[in-house]
């Protein structure tokens, strides 16, 4: 077994590696995704090894970018498309939620676009404007689309794979602040055997209150739980990796357990995954809940410039506060 | 329908047939490639100003056949909007005045060629084959396009305008990937767009793509003169044709109501792109002599006197004068294709009001290709829903 010391971005890389491999109709479309590796060298070397038609540098055009990727499936390609910052997405909004969205159930299943789209989002790398943003919900929202963020080394590298492989469209969000981080993870593991893409993960068991996390927060909710330890609470972590579908049944078996739950994430509050969650949970866990679920998100403004995110971004202490606020109520 | 292939189109861009033909050209008149006048005369062969020559070497029975296409293509087409006014159809989007663009480029395409369409080009979908009754299925609302757009390698419509500029030159993308240029038999692909559609960033980001890619990529550019209520003069200050200059590849303007010249103009600029040649831009100008859609009102916007010289120019008179002046057809045919054309639009009739609402759950289906554990859900909350209706008196 080749388990190897990765950073999370080195370990895409090498899931994109192996999709390249394995499929000869898996392509990589993005701007500066060739010679330069991308802008976080997540397609390092790709280029140099499969050659111009396999990972192509476009124009710079968003929309261009999907809408071309959109014909190339029709035409049997599986496109791994780059958004290169989360802000940037918006001109290419329209061709994913009107048309990769719409296009199998339009053609009654005739036509497929596996196409997944990849996005490094989230703050704390101290950006200018546009390059720290969360936009998982609007795509959450859309039907059609499914949305999954990794948060680890071994998730990276496996759930590229598997969206690679799966026939729906696939919005991938990358936690860019995780990048660098780094993990063991096994290389030759057979896909099929894998986590499942679109499963929640319990990542830490605990018995009084129950941390919801995705991408960059789960390790923030982690180190939350680790802190909440010396103050004589046991808390339970779980990644949720899957943003649509969501999977809560690990959820709600944890929060009827637990009584309490808390729902952590960068992108602002209103309308939120964490407002979804929390319906849901209240739906199915009502007579369980001793508190009602809590949120610790983003707030509604805009993302504000870099010396402020530190006050923007959910950190440790407002994890924790958000905690002892569910044991207070 | 037929779908001949009679082209006698020879194109400047094609190595050695550039040369003139005896007795010289004939230079473009009118800032267009016309092949056949208002008045149903023939020019023989004209050169665009980039020196490409147009001409067609069509069959009596070539001839007839597309004018039988156009005649069916409009009677469909009026019965479609009959049936909306009827409340048969919610809505419907006529090509009536555009008859020739589509017929004369939809046969332009060879079998193996993808087209991708906007929502109006029922003319070009019945040249690729398709039952003519599918679009209605669309406007009608029992489904969002029921054909096989890779069995007839005409894709779905497409109501955001101008998107589908982009899945096409993907598409024609992954043909130069496939290796599938170069050849008599390689493939093209053609995206239909209109005047309004140039106005928008996708279409411009097509040509950038098609451009850098070199992709086999015809745009077909119906220029109907206005996107709704918005004349062309709000989308564009030079000839739309000019604009392919910008991009860097061939644009020529063609008369949409000459089928001929259509067809001409479509077939070499396809056989260029098989060829691995890439993109031309096609201006094919011509006039929607009805509304934008039945919920719109042309009056508001338009005088009658436009309308009125437009229909001097109509598509389908000129075929008819022509052929008659020839001799290529005689009154019985005439009377024939007219009959023709009125039983199959009481067929088309016949059918839309057979056409049963779907059953629904399906509203369920098709949402994902690996499906969803929350569509299933849903799903099965909706029918325990509907379920419970069962015996109570409605």
């Amino acid at each position: 077994m080749a388990t190897e010391t990765l950073t999370l971005g080195k370990a895409l890389n090498r899931g994109l590696r192996r999709a390249l491999e394995q499929d000869p109709k898996v392509i990589i479309m993005g701007e500066d995704v060739g010679k330069l590796g991308g802008v976080f060298r997540i397609t390092d070397s790709l280029q140099k090894d499969f050659g111009e038609n396999r990972v192509i540098d476009t124009p710079l055009a968003e929309s261009g970018i999907i809408g071309t990727a959109v014909g190339l499936s029709i035409r049997g390609y599986r496109p791994i498309c780059e958004i290169q910052f989360d802000g940037f997405v918006y001109p290419a909004y329209d061709q994913i939620v009107s048309q990769v969205a719409k296009m199998h159930y339009r053609s009654q299943g005739k036509v497929k676009v596996p196409i997944v789209i990849r996005i490094p989002f989230g703050g704390g790398i101290g950006a200018v404007e546009h390059h720290s943003e969360s936009p998982e919900a609007y795509f959450a929202h859309t039907a059609g689309l499914k949305v999954v963020a990794c948060a680890t080394p071994q998730d990276a590298y496996t759930m590229i794979q598997q969206a690679v492989a799966s026939d729906d469209p696939i919005v991938f969000f990358e936690p860019k602040r995780r990048y660098h981080e780094k993990g063991l993870v096994d290389l030759d593991a057979p896909l099929d055997d894998a986590y499942p893409l679109h499963a929640a993960r319990v990542v830490r068991p605990g018995r009084d209150a129950t941390l919801l996390a995705y991408g960059p927060m789960v390790r923030t909710a982690l180190e939350a739980a680790a802190a909440a330890e010396e103050d004589g609470r046991d808390l339970e972590v779980i990644d949720l990796r899957t943003l649509s579908p969501l999977d809560l049944g690990a959820v709600y078996e944890s929060v009827k357990r637990t009584g309490r739950c808390v729902v952590v994430h960068e992108a602002p509050g209103n309308l939120g995954l964490g407002s979804e969650i929390a319906a849901r949970i209240t739906e199915e866990c009502f007579y369980s809940l001793e508190a009602p679920v809590l949120r610790v998100t983003g707030f509604d403004t805009p993302y504000p410039a870099a010396r402020l995110e530190e006050d923007y971004l959910p950190n440790l202490d407002r994890v924790l506060d958000g905690v002892d606020r569910t044991f207070g109520w | 329908m037929a779908k001949s292939d009679p082209a006698g189109t020879t194109r400047g861009r094609r190595a050695g047939t550039r040369s003139a033909r005896p007795g010289g050209k004939t230079p473009v008149t009118g800032d267009l490639v016309q092949l056949l006048t208002p008045d149903g005369d023939r020019i023989d062969q004209v050169t665009w100003h980039d020196g490409t020559e147009y001409r067609v070497d069509f069959t009596d029975e070539e001839y007839r056949s597309l004018y039988r296409d156009l005649v069916l293509v409009r009677k469909l087409d009026a019965e479609a909007t009959a049936l909306q006014r009827q409340g048969e159809l919610g809505i419907w989007a006529s090509l009536l005045g555009q008859e020739a663009a589509q017929v004369g480029s939809g046969r332009a395409l060879r079998t193996q060629d993808m087209a991708f369409p906007t929502y109006r080009e029922h003319g070009v979908l019945y040249c690729r084959g398709i039952d003519p009754i599918m679009p209605l299925g669309l406007f009608r609302g029992v489904d969002l396009g029921g054909w096989d757009p890779n069995e007839f390698k005409f894709n779905m419509y497409t109501i955001v305008i101008g998107a589908q500029t982009l899945h096409a030159t993907g598409y024609a993308m992954g043909v130069n990937m496939d290796g599938k240029t170069g050849t008599d038999d390689g493939e093209a692909v053609i995206a239909y767009f209109g005047d309004g559609a140039s106005a928008q960033g996708d279409v411009n980001e097509a040509f950038i793509w098609a451009s850098v890619f070199n992709a086999p990529m015809v745009f077909f550019c119906q220029n109907n003169q206005y996107a709704i209520s918005e004349p062309l003069e709000r989308q564009t200050r030079i000839p739309l044709y000019q604009r392919a200059a910008g991009f860097g590849f061939p644009g020529v303007r063609v008369d949409g109501n000459d089928v001929l010249a259509t067809y001409a103009v479509t077939r070499a600029a396809l056989d260029n792109a098989r060829h691995g040649q890439g993109p031309t831009l096609i201006e094919a100008y011509t006039y929607r002599m009805g509304a934008h859609t039945t919920t719109d009102d042309p009056t508001r916007y338009r005088i009658a006197s436009e309308v009125e010289a437009w229909q001097a120019k109509d598509p389908i008179a000129r075929v008819r004068t022509f052929l008659t002046k020839q001799g290529i057809a005689d009154d019985a045919f005439l009377a024939e294709v007219d009959e023709q054309a009125k039983q199959e639009a009481l067929r088309l009739r016949e059918r839309v009001l057979e056409m049963p609402d779907p059953e629904p759950l399906t509203l369920f289906d098709n949402v994902f290709p690996n499906g969803s554990p929350e569509i299933d859900a849903q799903r099965e909350l909706t029918a325990r829903y509907m379920d419970s209706f069962e015996g109570s008196a409605l």
